[in-house]
């Protein structure tokens, strides 16, 4: 293996890290906030894309530890374990010298944020790539200070030894003497392929399990500054009102509390965050009324009704000559409501600026785009902000939302205190970023021989994610409509990314649309799934999770309470099985049992992935059976987990996951795709126990009774 | 305003001066720097402020300070003996039973005081136990294996 090399191609600046050693690596850095800050870096590299200069994702220590450098953040999925163990394999060390240094825009390569599940499929790819590189580095200056060619070493464990002569050996410690590499190749070398794994394809628990089990684990609102305040910020009634007078007197006369104002934004602080909380609410305040003629049940009529744009997603074939050759049709119309992400942790930032320099410890999903807000927000320069992301008390896409830190730091900058904002759950649950509420209309028709002829897909809000049609279909078309540039906006909330961002809406939809014709047809609706399936992975999770499962095909209604559903999300594959139990007097519906089987490409940490799609189900039964934001105007009314529920201990069925095995595969996402089926495979179920058939999710218990009566 | 007021925190004595309708979760939180405990909701209804007061489990985001005079205070940070984890915490580890972590040192505290009550609890017991505290990354299923793993190794005299 001969390689050339040359100086950096892309001649960019990265970060100087000569404070690496000095810090040794690993997230400890958040318990000592200042000890960074006194120690400037480089100016970062301009251009906001991931750099392919191999240096700025890892560096050797003198010691031969290996730190690994990431743009992404930890908010339970269990990166901060999984990443370690790539670069380990890539690198050629041993799992326990690899330490993880996460969401700093100051230490780590640019990231646009931890969603969609890519981590592990792009972002890792990258950061194996760059492994592979500084691997073929080493190799040639071992080669020069060993005098064997390249093609006589090997790389094990951190060590590169003479094959032909193993006394002949030298460490990367001692190649790289804890300084950053000089050279770069000018071919890429190829990432290992699985038969070279040591680490990759193992089980590996939480490496922050630990510290998160003693409490010493370090997230956002864990920090503290000398003479920190905390802040509470005055907030309308309602999102569609605006502020017309305040009277702060009463705020002032609490014990050390202060009140700052800058126009419409009014915040009270103090060193106790109890005063805060008692100052905030003296603030009397006078608003616009609220005309805003709107809420969660009439949402969908006025999403339909508003001035929408749509956009053929995909198509093929000719709907009139499906609709001609299908001996039975079904028009149907799917509703879903705003869901909020409730993590337990609530947006959370501090902000503090010293010697001109502001840095912003949020959590958030998105440290570079947060960056990239405060330099314009505030006027500010790129070298001048500085945003480090401790552990997120989970994320769910709702932490892409980065308003508390904006917050923090303008008062920051008005009080020049550092400044502790953490939103209340309330300020949670109002100013989310919901999952949008959304209308699927549904045309499909089916032959006498049980096959789908066309399929005429509809989707307003919702977007095309997970509308996939999957099946082999002959005539289909698939439109998404969304709100026309610059028209009005329907409803006064932010929406945004929720877990698989309308997978969920379009899955239920599908899934449900093709129970409905199974059971017409009288057939069994995992026969009727495999009779109309040509996509080889989707039968193999289909068998997968029967096998699991220990499925025995029926037609539904069956009354055994017997679900299927399937779907893909960020390139994996995942197959549902469940069980239900319908309470047909209450609409109550206990899940008894929830099987998926998942294709996921490569599975770095089986553990992991398994903890995901466990995760996935349970959550998946929120959206499922309670979760809807409800709201009428601007208010909103579930303000708090007694108005919102989620799921609970004893809503949790048995779950069986399976992996399928594919490690000759590019690895895809897991920490999204087993909750895209959840909604339909429920609904499946409660019709093969009830034959009542439900369109809108959340299935309360009063929506199953309705259906239930209709039977 | 303020008041004296003298309990036991972790097994030390403690003597605070602070206005008493202060709440515990704050006071806990930025006058002892015992940050584990954490703020969830504010109003009792997730768990994630959970501490053992006198061997009861209690939601510290409602409790005035002034409540805890003379009574004693467990936080996550004083469940460990001598660098020693307690069983709960163990059978967590041992279960993965946790993913962003946040909710978890309230459920360690609400099951190492439903374990001292209830030594061997069903599985209906530990979800009764456990309902009322919130997991969002859903570590549910796990969580009650790793509760009935502790009962299980504190019988058998830890």
């Amino acid at each position: 293996m001969k390689q050339k090399s040359s100086a950096n191609p892309e001649n960019k600046g990265i970060p100087r890290r000569d404070f690496v050693k000095l810090l040794g690596g690993g997230i400890f850095i958040f318990f000592r906030p200042w000890d960074v800050i006194n120690i400037l870096p480089e100016p970062l590299p301009q251009a906001r894309t991931l750099t392919k200069d191999y240096n700025a994702f890892l560096h050797i220590a003198a010691d031969g530890t290996v730190t690994c450098y990431t743009g992404k953040i930890e908010m339970g999925q269990g990166i901060i374990t999984s990443l370690p163990v790539m670069m380990a394999d890539e690198l050629n060390v041993p799992l326990e010298k690899v330490k993880i240094v996460m969401g700093d825009t100051d230490l780590c390569p640019w990231d646009a944020g931890t969603w969609g599940s890519q981590s592990t499929q792009s972002f890792g790819m990258s950061m194996r790539a760059a492994a592979a590189e500084a691997r073929g580095v080493l190799l040639e200056m071992a080669s020069a200070q060993l005098d064997v060619p390249v093609t006589q070493l090997e790389a094990k464990d951190g060590v590169i030894t003479d094959i032909k002569n193993p006394d002949k050996n030298i460490t990367y410690a001692r190649l790289s003497k804890g300084q950053k590499l000089e050279k770069y190749l000018d071919v890429k070398p190829s990432i290992e392929n699985h038969t070279k794994f040591t680490y990759v394809g193992k089980s590996y628990k939480h490496v922050d399990g630990h510290a998160k089990v003693t409490g010493q684990a370090k997230y956002t609102g864990d920090l503290k500054l000398p003479g920190m305040v905390f802040a509470r910020v005055l907030r309308p009634p309602s999102l569609s009102v605006k502020l017309i007078s305040a009277d702060v007197s009463g705020a002032e006369k609490i014990d050390g509390a202060k009140v700052v104002r800058d126009g419409d934004f009014i915040a009270v602080l103090s060193e106790n965050r109890d005063k805060a909380d008692e100052a905030i609410v003296k603030i009397t305040a006078e608003y616009t009324a609220d005309e805003l003629k709107i809420n969660h049940d009439t949402i969908f009529e006025q999403q339909l009704k508003s001035d929408i744009t749509p956009r053929v997603v995909r198509g093929a074939g000719d709907q009139a000559s499906g609709r001609q050759e299908s001996t039975m049709k079904f028009e149907s119309e799917y509703h879903d409501g705003f869901l909020a992400h409730a993590p337990i942790e609530t947006h959370t930032a501090l902000a503090a600026i010293e010697g001109g320099k502001l840095t912003v410890w949020a959590s958030t999903q998105t440290p570079y785009p947060l960056q990239d807000r405060l330099v314009r927000e505030l006027g500010m320069t790129l070298e001048t902000v500085r945003v480090i992301v401790p552990f997120v008390g989970g994320g769910f896409g709702g932490k892409s939302a980065i308003e508390q830190a904006v917050e923090a730091a303008k008062l920051a900058k008005i009080t020049a205190k550092p400044v502790m904002v953490v939103w209340t759950r309330e300020e949670e649950f109002i100013y989310d970023n919901f999952h949008t509420a959304g209308v699927v209309k549904l045309s499909s028709g089916i032959d006498s021989n049980g096959k789908i002829k066309f399929w005429d897909y509809h989707v307003y809000y919702s977007g095309s994610r997970g509308s996939d049609i999957i099946y082999d279909v002959p005539n289909y078309m698939t439109t998404s409509y969304s709100l026309t540039k610059n028209a009005k906006p329907v409803h006064p909330f932010a929406t945004g990314p929720w877990r698989a961002p309308n997978a969920n809406t379009n899955t239920f939809a599908r899934e449900c649309q093709i129970d409905i014709m199974a059971s017409a047809a009288g057939i069994d609706p995992l026969e009727f799934r495999l009779k109309n399936l040509k996509d080889e992975k989707m039968i193999s999770c289909l068998k997968a999770v029967a096998e699991k499962f220990g499925y025995v095909a029926g037609k539904s209604p069956s009354g055994r309470g017997i679900g299927v559903a399937c779907g893909t999300d960020t390139g994996t594959w995942i197959a549902h099985m469940a069980e239900v139990k319908v309470d047909k007097n209450t609409g109550k519906v206990k899940v008894v049992r929830i099987a998926c089987a998942q294709d996921m490409g490569l599975c770095v940490n089986p553990e992991g992935a398994l903890i995901q799609m466990e995760g996935c189900l349970n959550m998946g039964l929120g959206y499922t059976f309670t979760e809807e934001v409800k709201f009428e105007g601007g208010k909103i009314q579930s303000l708090g987990f007694d108005t919102y529920d989620i799921p609970k201990f004893s809503w949790i069925p048995k779950l069986d996951c399976v992996i399928l095995d594919r490690k000759d595969k590019a690895p895809r996402g897991g920490g999204e795709p087993a909750i895209v089926a959840v909604g339909a495979v429920i609904a499946n179920a409660i019709y093969d126990a009830t034959g009542a058939r439900l369109f809108r999710t959340p299935m309360t218990p009063e929506r199953v009774l309705e259906a239930i009566r209709k039977v | 305003m303020e008041e004296t007021i003298r309990f036991s925190l972790n097994g030390k004595k403690q003597e605070v001066r602070i206005d008493p309708s202060q709440t515990l979760l704050w006071v806990l939180r930025n006058h002892f720097g015992l940050t584990g405990t954490k703020y969830g909701c504010g109003t009792g209804f997730c768990g994630a402020c959970t501490v053992i007061i006198n061997k009861e489990a209690v939601r510290s985001c409602m409790l005035p300070v002034s409540d805890v005079a003379g009574k004693k205070v467990v936080t996550i940070e004083g469940l460990a003996r001598k660098g020693k984890l307690h069983p709960v915490q163990k059978a967590f580890l041992e279960h993965d039973a946790l993913q962003c972590g946040f909710c978890t040192p309230g459920m360690i505290m609400t099951v190492a005081a439903l374990l001292m009550k209830s030594p061997s609890p069903s599985v209906e017991e530990i979800n009764a136990g456990l309902e009322d505290n919130l997991c969002r990354c859903g570590a549910h299923n796990r969580i009650v294996d790793a509760v009935q793993m502790a009962a299980g190794k504190m019988k058998g005299g830890k």
